[in-house]
Parts: C-alpha cells; structure tokens; sequence
C-alpha cells in the first residue's frame, strides 16, 4: 500500500469499519477484548490504512513495515485491522476463536497471516521490536518497526530494558505505541502501579515522545506521521490515551472492566449504535 | 608473608574445570564461531554484558559490526535475539547459563522457541562449574531447557566438542541450547576416534563390566574414571550423550540392553530432570531393565566453595566417582 494522507471522514471509515470487524468477532464467541479493540481502533486505522506499507497479498514482504502485537488479548482488533487491510479475508471472521481457526483468541505468528510474534506474555513484545529494528538496519532497510503494547505492560521490568537499548542503539527506526486505556486485570492501571508522568519518563529514557487523545484519528494521524518524520536518530512514542468500548455508548460507559461484558442480545445493539455514531 | 603457607583454595567466580597438567584449547567457542562467521554472513552475536566471559570476545573483535551489546539485561537479550532472527539472521546469544534458563525462561519459551527461531543460546558456567554459589550454579539448567517444546539442547564434553559442535549447530534450523565450557578447556576427545554429530551418542570406550552413560564433563570424568579402575579390573565403558534432547534413544537401548553391566548415567546437573531421568524413562518404556545407578548433583542449593573441593563433596570428581563405582560393582 502506498503511503497517503486520506481525509478525516476516510479514516473514520476505516475505523468504523475495524471496530465493526472486532464486534462481530466477539459476538461468534460471545465474548472477546472488545473494550481494547474499540479503543485502539483508531490507532490501527491510521497504522494498516494510511501509515504503513505492505503487500496485502504477500504477507512476508521483506519491504513491509513491521507490526508487533506485544499484548496479544488485542488479537481481535488485529484481526479486524487485517481485515480492513485485505490481509486476511471478512469471511474468516465467522472463525474467531474457534478450533484450527487461524484467528485464535490470543495473537500468534505461526498461526495468522500479518501477526509478526506471539503476544499473550505481556512485556515481551518492544525487546522483540528491539531486534526487529536492530535485524532491519543490520541489513540496511529503511522499513518501521511498529509496536502495539498496553499501559498494563509498564509493570513489566523487560519494556524498561527494551525502552533504554532502544534509546542506546538509536532505533529510528522503530515506533511505539502504549495504549493508556487504564484498565489492566485488576483494576485502573494507575492503581495498580503508578505510571505517570509517562511522557516524561519516555523522554527520560531517551524517545522522541508524543502524547495524544487515541480516539481523535486525526491527532493519531498526525502523530504518527511526525513519529515517521522525526529528524532525530531516537526511537519514537506515542501514547495514545483512549477510551475504553469507545464508539459504542453503552460500553463506553459500562463499569471499566478488563474484560467487558457483554451479553447475547448487545452484540445487534453494540452494532447497530457504532452503526448510528458512523452516521451522525 | 610466610612461604610455608598451604595456598587457599579459591571459590572465585571463574575457575578452571583443567586438571592439572591437562591438555588444554583457549576459547574453542570464541575460535570455533569467528572461523564459521568468516563463511557464514548470517551469523550475529550478542550477549548480556558477559562477551569476556563466554568467549564471545573473539566474535566481537573480529565482527564488530556483527556484534551487539545488549547490557545486563537477559530478558531483553533473548526478544531481541528472536526480533533478529525474524530478519533473517542467525543470533549467537551469550551469558551465563543461570541467567539464561532462570531469569529468560519465558523470553525463549515464547518469543524464540514457540515460533521455531534459528537462535542459538550459548552458555557459560553450566551445572557445577563455578564455586560461587547457587547464584552462578546452573545445577537445573537441563531440566529447564529439556522442557521446553522444539529447543534441542547440547553439553559438550571438551574443547574439540565445542569446535566441532559449532558448526552443527549452524547447521540445524531451530533454536538449540548449548552448555559452553570458556576460557582454558579440556582438550580429552581428541585421543578417541570421535566426532560430534547432532543428536547422536558415541561410544567412547567399551568394557564389560561397567556403562557409563555420561554428558559433558562428565564425560571426561568418566574417562578418567575407566582408566583409575583398570588397576581394579573393573571394565569401564563411556557412551558420551553431548545432545540431551533429542535423545538418542536407539543407541543408548542397544548399550543398556546389553546383557551383565551396571549402568551408571554421570551428569554435572541434579538428579532432577537432567540425562539421568531422561535415560531412565526410556529404559522403562522399552522394558530395558539393568542394574541403574545415577552420579548427578543433589537436589539443593549448592556450596560455596574451590571446585575441587565441591566436586569431592559433591560425587561428582574423577576420586569419588571412582570409588562410588567400584563400591556398587563390589
């Protein structure tokens, strides 16, 4: 896919049709990270839709831009975004979660076509994005390592060496994306394990560090083009805060929960009030 | 100062395992890697702040540009060595064998070994090989890699093991943990007719009385062992098992099915999870039931102390082991 800049109402589309992908994913199962894919929908909007270059039908380009799902619960947002991006077919979300399907519920590269390593064992997922970016230079491409991870992962002792090698290699290569959703397991991230001032901490450790409203696509648009654009030899950060269920009200205001619930009957409300929010 | 003082024995981080007197190679690892990257342009290498002690120095000054500092950081070593991978190169990752298989575990569970990456994990001070203390001692490293799906896992006996070893590994696609023995290495196969092979068990010696199924120094141990009771008459012989997973399960049941032996499994490892366990399910498997003893490291946190001395106190010196034997075959 060729880099372009696409209007705010085309991006939105795209989103829409993401979030769209994630619900009826979730509602095969009756269940899915829907909470974490209608919030980062945007993000992999402007990521597989304007950002990114690719080979829809050649998955393993070795000139792709790489995307890294380091929290692999978010494996059904990925799934509607490779959808959106024509890598992987609509038909095979009827699939989700289901066994021999290739979209198994926690994201993992031997199984889908566009999913670049196994998520799942939260905080691994910028150490891999590390040797990606360190791989990509030692053969001189000049292709992005993205990588998706959740504020949850800060806990994680590992992001922090990734953040600092990153910084000490130069990785200009490489963009990263933490979504401050704050809900991790137990309750609010920010609770669990203070993590704040974020943007100053990534600064510290040595990233050219934007902070953005994750659900304004064109703030996200934005951000990552100026990621991409950076003059200096830093990796890059973006941290998208984002809400939760976002584009469908009733679950954007339902009791924040790791896991959403939502039942039987909601799946058509839950479509049919993103379908609403598309048109108003 | 007085001269008459006994020199204290040392429990310094980095001992050699070399008797005295013993034939030795310097850093076959560093030699062996430096001359297969010389043709093999793939090849990286990068370890977590421990290049000078696992011999990954020779890489480093040969290749700088191929190799990667990636500081004290294991968890972060292991990501990034699967990252690499996925580009397309072959990392040789480096640092001590507790650090590795204790603090990464997961690291190489799933980033390296679940998505089959051509990683090569290489490390030093494996089992009893430092007296420093449970920190540095790698007593379960075997078990932990051993169960780990799809990681093929290798202990070398001595320098010419390392030598030919590095190549092999190369050679197989896939994530392999190797045992790496640095610095002055035993040089004790090259009076054998012996060569590696992936996945195969050689036997070094026959004799009637007594098998030896061994691995890594153990290996040497037992040769040394074979050779101290020749004066008693016991008949030693040395089946040498350098890679522990695959097992070579055909030739170690022909050597064990054999009528009228003892047959000992020696390893530098607990008797938890290691070679000694792994033989002794497959002997059960197949019905193969001689008389079995197992030479391993207890299941405990390990003493400080001189290797020798630990060696003694654990069974595991060419001294006791020799009389641990010829007291069973008594």
């Amino acid at each position: 896919m060729e880099t372009n800049t696409k209007s705010r109402a085309e991006l939105a589309e795209h989103a829409y049709r993401i979030r769209r992908n994630a619900l009826l994913m979730g509602e095969v199962q009756g269940q899915g990270y829907v909470g974490q894919a209608l919030d980062i929908a945007d993000v992999l909007a402007v990521a597989y839709c304007q950002e990114m270059k690719f080979r829809p039908e050649d998955p393993e380009w070795d000139g792709r831009d790489r995307f890294l799902l380091s929290n692999g619960h978010y494996a059904i947002a990925l799934y509607a975004a490779l959808i959106e991006a024509g890598i992987i077919p609509e038909e095979e979300l009827e699939t989700y979660g289901s066994d021999d399907s290739r979209l198994p519920m926690s994201g993992m590269a031997s199984y889908t076509p566009g999913m670049e390593m196994s998520g799942g064992s939260l905080g691994q997922g910028l150490t891999i994005a590390v040797g990606h970016a360190l791989g990509l230079k030692h053969k001189n491409s000049d292709s992005f390592v993205y990588t998706l991870f959740s504020d949850g992962e800060l806990d994680e002792g590992a992001v922090w060496e990734a953040l600092m090698s990153a910084a000490h290699w130069k990785l200009d290569n490489m963009i990263a994306i933490v979504d401050v959703n704050n809900q991790q397991a137990d309750g609010p991230s920010s609770q669990i394990m203070a993590f704040e001032p974020l943007t100053e901490k990534m600064e510290a450790f040595g990233w050219f560090t934007q902070r953005v409203d994750g659900n304004d696509i064109e703030a996200v648009a934005a951000a990552f083009e100026a990621a991409r654009k950076h003059p200096e030899a830093k990796p890059r950060m973006i941290i998208a805060d984002t809400l939760m269920g976002c584009g469908v009200p009733f679950l954007e205001e339902r009791e924040k929960n790791h896991f959403i619930r939502v039942d039987e009957h909601e799946w058509q409300l839950a479509l049919s009030a993103l379908e609403a929010g598309r048109k108003a | 100062m007085s001269t008459n003082k006994p020199k204290l024995k040392t429990s310094a981080m980095i001992a050699s395992i070399a008797g005295e007197g013993q034939r030795t190679a310097s850093a076959p690892f560093g030699h062996a890697l430096k001359k297969l990257a010389e043709e093999r342009s793939d090849i990286v290498g990068m370890t977590a702040d421990l290049a000078k002690y696992t011999d990954l120095h020779i890489f480093r000054e040969a290749f700088p540009e191929r190799f990667y500092q990636m500081g004290m950081a294991e968890q972060l070593l292991m990501g990034a060595a699967a990252g690499f991978a996925h580009e397309g190169a072959m990392p040789f990752v480096t640092t001590y064998a507790v650090f590795a298989t204790r603090r990464a575990y997961d690291f190489m569970h799933q980033a390296i070994a679940e998505d089959n990456l051509n990683v090569k994990i290489a490390c030093a001070l494996p089992g009893l090989t430092t007296g420093y203390g449970p920190s540095h001692q790698a007593a379960e490293d075997l078990a932990l890699m051993r169960a780990m799906p799809g990681m093929t896992v290798i202990d070398p006996c001595d320098a010419l093991d390392i030598e030919q070893m590095v190549p092999a590994v190369a050679d197989h696609k896939g994530p392999i943990y190797m045992r790496l023995l640095r610095g002055k290495v035993p040089m004790v196969l090259d009076e054998y007719d012996y060569k590696f092979e992936l996945g195969k068990a050689k036997l070094i010696r026959d004799g009637r009385d007594v098998l030896v199924i061994s691995s890594g120094i153990m290996t040497m141990r037992a040769l040394e062992v074979a050779k101290e009771l020749e004066a008693d008459n016991v008949d030693v012989a040395v089946l040498h098992v350098p890679t522990i997973k695959p097992l070579d399960t055909s030739t170690i049941l022909r050597e064990a099915g054999r009528l009228g032996r003892l047959v000992v499994v020696a390893e530098n490892h607990t008797t938890i999870g290691g070679l000694g366990e792994a033989i002794g399910t497959e002997l059960l498997r197949a019905g193969v039931t001689p008389q079995f003893r197992q030479i391993a490291l207890p299941d405990a946190f390990l003493d400080a102390g001189a290797l020798p001395t630990l060696h003694d106190r654990y069974g595991i010196s060419t001294e006791v082991m020799s009389n641990t034997i010829k007291n069973w075959v008594r």
